[in-house]
């Protein structure tokens, strides 16, 4: 089962903390808004990414499981 | 809406074929949907049934545990969404027969693109074709309410639905009860998950998925969101079968399409087309190109430019597009005259697109201003050195990073602009406007104010 992270646009504010956690696998666009690399996560940064998840004010960086990824 | 504006045609149409059984003689050529289209008003009932004949009893049927049969005829017959993103309809019909819960069945007549004319057509003109649709549909995913969305700015379509719903009380066989429901004219309000949320009372805009619509939509139950055309395609399989509607069109496209049809031609209007027709076959029928047009703009506002020296080699349909960039999208194809500004026209639309964002997602809001800025800059010959580079680099940047697919949309806009027209782009940038640029805007810029400020997250319409 992989992780991969996703970012809900409409929840997000640009606070730009998940960059600053996962650097590896999120930078930020000309106005702050996070980039996310969406391929499936290896198990090395399941841990980052879930810090930088729980670290967001608005709740908009989403950790999902592929199970249950909608085809 | 005039009626004068609806017109209908038969394009490359095959010769070979012969009537199927099914009550009535199966139009397996040009026109279908538009078959028998009065000259003004809407097709009543009575004429209605003397075209097309009733729906076939064994397409509503439904086995207990088993498929509807019709979904396995929309799949044979290869079926796709006319509302633009060209979904399988099969696909969308089994997600949502499939999905727990009783089910419910949106018409989507919402048409938010500005140069888009044909589903307020059809609601207006051939209403019961699109019930027909709505009602297998409803039976085939077991649907037991059917909502119609049309656009509130096209009143006498909504009116000819209400009339048509009152005239089908007595069929029988339509059990799912049928509403009304007035849609805004913005153009985002159409998409399936800003339909869905205005029927739950929220604003017309987007929200962010899953849930996806098809598991939890209108009252958290399974719906099924159809663009009118699609529907009216699906009621005419279930009558004549996927084997009948496949003699038209192209083996990756197959049957026929509703184009609107503007610009700089002598009958713009709603024309419908086989699957790959020639561009120039449509120009015929619509009593020929008014000049050599300059430019035409396929899709939609969220589709592709295309450069008028290609225009005799462009044949519509996906496959034929693709080398273009382009896609046929809701069908919109727009001529642009020989005497208007291609610059001025892209960086006019550009901005609508831009005002039309919903203010909810940061790379839409602040990227398509930017884009949008970017364009005027050049338009108006006070861009740096290397505008078209930042479009290009902002286009890129946007795109798949919005709750629904505006930004994309957009970006394709902008970029099949920095190909049709690099060189204009390019005199725009170094002698600012040409003379062509203080002509009126031949694309059409309707106005509905701002949708939201983009500093405030919940927005409300109402």
């Amino acid at each position: 089962m992989s992780h991969r992270l996703r970012v809900n646009p409409i929840t997000c504010e640009a606070h730009g903390m998940c960059a600053e956690l996962l650097p590896e696998r999120i930078s930020l666009d000309d106005w702050g808004y996070p980039i996310v690399d969406d391929e499936p996560l290896p198990p090395a940064l399941l841990d980052h990414a879930r810090r930088a998840a729980q670290a967001c004010p608005t709740f908009a960086l989403l950790l999902t499981r592929d199970r249950d990824r909608v085809s | 809406m005039s009626e004068e504006t609806t017109l209908m045609i038969d394009v490359d149409a095959p010769t070979d074929w012969t009537p199927e059984s099914g009550g009535s003689s199966a139009p397996a050529m040009l026109p279908r949907l538009l078959a028998g289209i009065p000259a003004h008003g809407p097709m009543n009932l009575e004429d209605h049934l003397v075209v097309h004949g009733p729906t076939p009893a064994s397409a509503r049927r439904r086995g207990r545990r088993g498929e509807s049969p019709l979904i396995e005829q929309i799949a044979q017959a290869g079926l796709r969404g006319h509302g633009g993103a060209g979904f399988p309809t099969a696909t969308k019909l089994r997600a949502v027969a499939d999905s727990r819960g009783r089910a419910i069945v949106v018409v989507n007549a919402a048409e938010g693109e500005p140069a888009s004319l044909k589903d307020r057509t059809l609601m207006h003109a051939l209403p019961h074709l699109v019930l027909d649709g709505a009602q297998l549909a409803a039976d085939a995913v077991g649907a037991d309410e059917l909502i119609v969305c049309v656009c509130e700015s096209a009143p006498a379509s909504i009116d000819s639905v209400a009339q048509a719903i009152s005239e089908r009380g007595h069929l029988s066989g339509g059990t799912a009860r049928t509403h009304i429901a007035a849609v805004p004219g913005h153009y985002v309000a159409g998409q399936e998950s800003a339909l869905v949320n205005h029927l739950n009372g929220g604003p017309a805009i987007p929200t962010f998925t899953p849930p996806m619509v098809f598991q939890q939509g209108v009252r958290r139950r399974p719906t099924l969101v159809a663009n009118a055309e699609t529907l009216a395609h699906l009621a005419l399989i279930a009558r004549h079968g996927p084997e009948w509607f496949r003699q038209l069109g192209t083996p990756s496209q197959p049957g026929s399409a509703l184009v609107t049809l503007s610009g700089a031609v002598a009958h713009p209007g709603v024309y419908e087309i086989e699957h790959g027709a020639s561009l120039v076959s449509l120009i015929e029928a619509a009593g020929g190109a008014l000049g050599d047009p300059r430019a035409l703009l396929v899709g939609g506002y969220g589709g592709s430019w295309i450069a008028g020296q290609f225009l005799r080699g462009v044949a519509l349909s996906d496959e034929h597009l693709a080398p273009h960039a382009a896609s046929l999208g809701a069908g919109v194809v727009a001529l642009l005259s020989e005497d208007a500004c291609p610059v001025a026209e892209t960086a006019r639309v550009t901005r609508w697109l831009s005002e039309q964002s919903a203010g909810q997602c940061g790379p839409c809001v602040h990227g398509l201003d930017s884009i949008a800025s970017s364009v005027q800059e050049i338009a108006s010959g006070l861009a740096q050195a290397n505008a078209t580079q930042r479009i290009a680099r902002l286009a890129a940047l946007v795109r798949r990073r919005g709750a629904c697919g505006h930004p994309d949309g957009t970006a394709r806009f902008v970029t099949s602009a920095l190909d049709a027209f690099a060189p204009e782009l390019a005199d725009h940038a170094r002698h600012g406007p040409c003379e062509d640029c203080a002509r009126p805007a031949q694309l059409p810029l309707p106005v509905y104010g701002r949708l939201a400020d983009p500093a405030h997250k919940s927005v409300s319409l109402r």
